[in-house]
């Protein structure tokens, strides 16, 4: 006699784990496949990582180690290729050299919108140009959300190509980085920014500086603020007091409102 | 394992190309599984289940957030998973060369004791074959797969007591065939 438990048990028996091929097929049939390789950033061997719509990812191989563990770290299925794809790779060396994102395309569409306002706002900073979270907070219209912006630009997915490492604290300094404050430090002097010098204006409580031939205050590092004289130099602690002087904000930075 | 399930229809209603990979990892198994019974041999088992992602995504990719957030994720996807097997079954049916490996008895088996469980495979395989197109097809989902009645009847779009005695029914006709095969 034959029981029902048996035939069963011998039916639940039949269940079969899908070849591990099944998936990685599945993806790249969908598009959902990226692909990776290994490139030289600004301050040393990257994995960057990219699909149809553009780049994905950018990780320095000093935060993360092998290619399986970025596999790993990677949202999404990733598989290794000698060399980014030819309609990326002058836009890539491009964005490298100049540190700016130019004409190489980011995907950002797993991303919330919030985020996306945000990494699309730091974008526009140039390199060798700083601004503190509030000042991408004000830009994209949520002056409360500094801390908001802060968490956005930690999660950054393609740090050094969305330069969030030239987004500083409010008080001037430097302050933290997804990857270390020195990796921080060392991406801003490769713009050719001088840390130590920033960091001792900050202490000093230096925030913004105009030029009194023009009546203008910038952010220390506006490509503007540069060029004022020393002779003509003149520091403010505040927005406030700047404007109590009759100094009006620059257009290029806009350091208020 | 089913809080994952559980909690996919909104993850792919929110981030659709993230979510994905887990769709297809959570049930990819199942679907292999039932796709070895209803088609003849590993390969076509194969693409079936590739199959029925691709046309999973193609299908979300059209729906709106709501409309995903709704689905029964795993009774939708065996819908699509018993629609590709169909067509499979009239393609093979009309072009039967197609049809002309068949590995009942695995050949790539790395040992006796998996070679012996594909022999297994291929003989369940004949005997649900004898039973009627439904039967097969609830005995299958409900204890290969795992899949409740419910769900059953939702992606094949009967009711669940017919499921149930088409699982009762196929049951009891493969005790016959055992009973018939030891004497």
């Amino acid at each position: 006699m034959t029981h029902t438990e048996t035939i069963t048990t011998h039916l639940a028996a039949l269940r079969r784990s899908a070849p591990e091929s099944t998936l990685h097929a599945v993806l790249r049939r969908t598009d959902l496949t990226d692909e990776y390789t290994l490139i030289e950033g600004p301050t040393g061997p990257a994995y960057i990582a990219w699909n149809g719509r553009g780049i994905t990812a950018f990780v320095p191989v000093e935060a993360v180690g092998s290619p399986s563990d970025f596999e790993t770290r990677h949202p999404r299925d990733a598989s290794f290729v000698e060399a980014p794809p030819d309609r990326l790779v002058n836009h890539l060396d491009h964005a490298i050299e100049t540190g700016r994102l130019g004409r190489l395309p980011v995907d950002l569409s797993a991303i919330g919108e919030f985020q996306r306002r945000v990494l699309e706002k730091c974008v526009e900073i140039p390199p060798g140009e700083i601004r503190p979270y509030g000042w991408i907070a004000r830009e994209i219209g949520s002056p409360g959300a500094v801390r908001a912006v802060g968490t956005a630009l930690g999660r950054n997915p393609i740090p050094v190509l969305i330069p969030c490492h030239r987004v500083v604290r409010t008080d001037g300094r430097i302050g933290n980085y997804a990857y270390g404050s020195p990796m921080k430090r060392s991406l801003l002097e490769h713009e050719g920014l001088d840390t130590e010098a920033i960091e001792t204006q900050a202490r000093l409580g230096v925030r913004l500086v105009g030029s009194d031939t023009t009546g203008i205050y910038c952010y220390p590092t506006c490509r503007h603020a540069k060029r004022i004289n020393d002779a003509h130099l003149v520091e403010f602690r505040s927005e406030t007091a700047a404007v109590e002087e009759g100094y009006r904000a620059c257009k290029v930075c806009r350091p208020a409102a | 394992m089913t809080t994952t399930l559980d909690q996919l229809p909104n993850r792919l209603s929110v981030d659709r190309d993230g979510a994905f990979p887990d769709l297809v990892r959570t049930l990819q198994d199942g679907v292999y599984s039932g796709a070895l019974q209803f088609t003849r041999n590993r390969q076509d088992a194969e693409d079936v289940t590739q199959e029925t992602f691709v046309r999973a995504y193609r299908a979300i990719e059209s729906y709106d957030k709501d409309r995903i957030r709704d689905l029964q994720l795993r009774s939708w996807v065996w819908t699509i998973a018993l629609n590709v097997c169909r067509n499979r079954a009239r393609t093979v049916d009309r072009h039967p060369e197609t049809a002309l490996v068949d590995d009942r008895v695995d050949r790539t088996a790395d040992t006796a004791g998996e070679a012996a469980a594909n022999i297994d495979l291929g003989a369940w395989r004949l005997r649900l074959a004898s039973l009627t197109g439904p039967q097969r097809t609830a005995v299958v989902l409900h204890h290969v797969v795992g899949l409740p009645y419910g769900e059953i009847a939702e992606s094949t779009g009967r009711s669940e007591s017919t499921i149930r005695s088409d699982v009762r029914r196929g049951l009891a006709r493969l005790r016959t065939l055992l009973e018939e095969e030891m004497r």
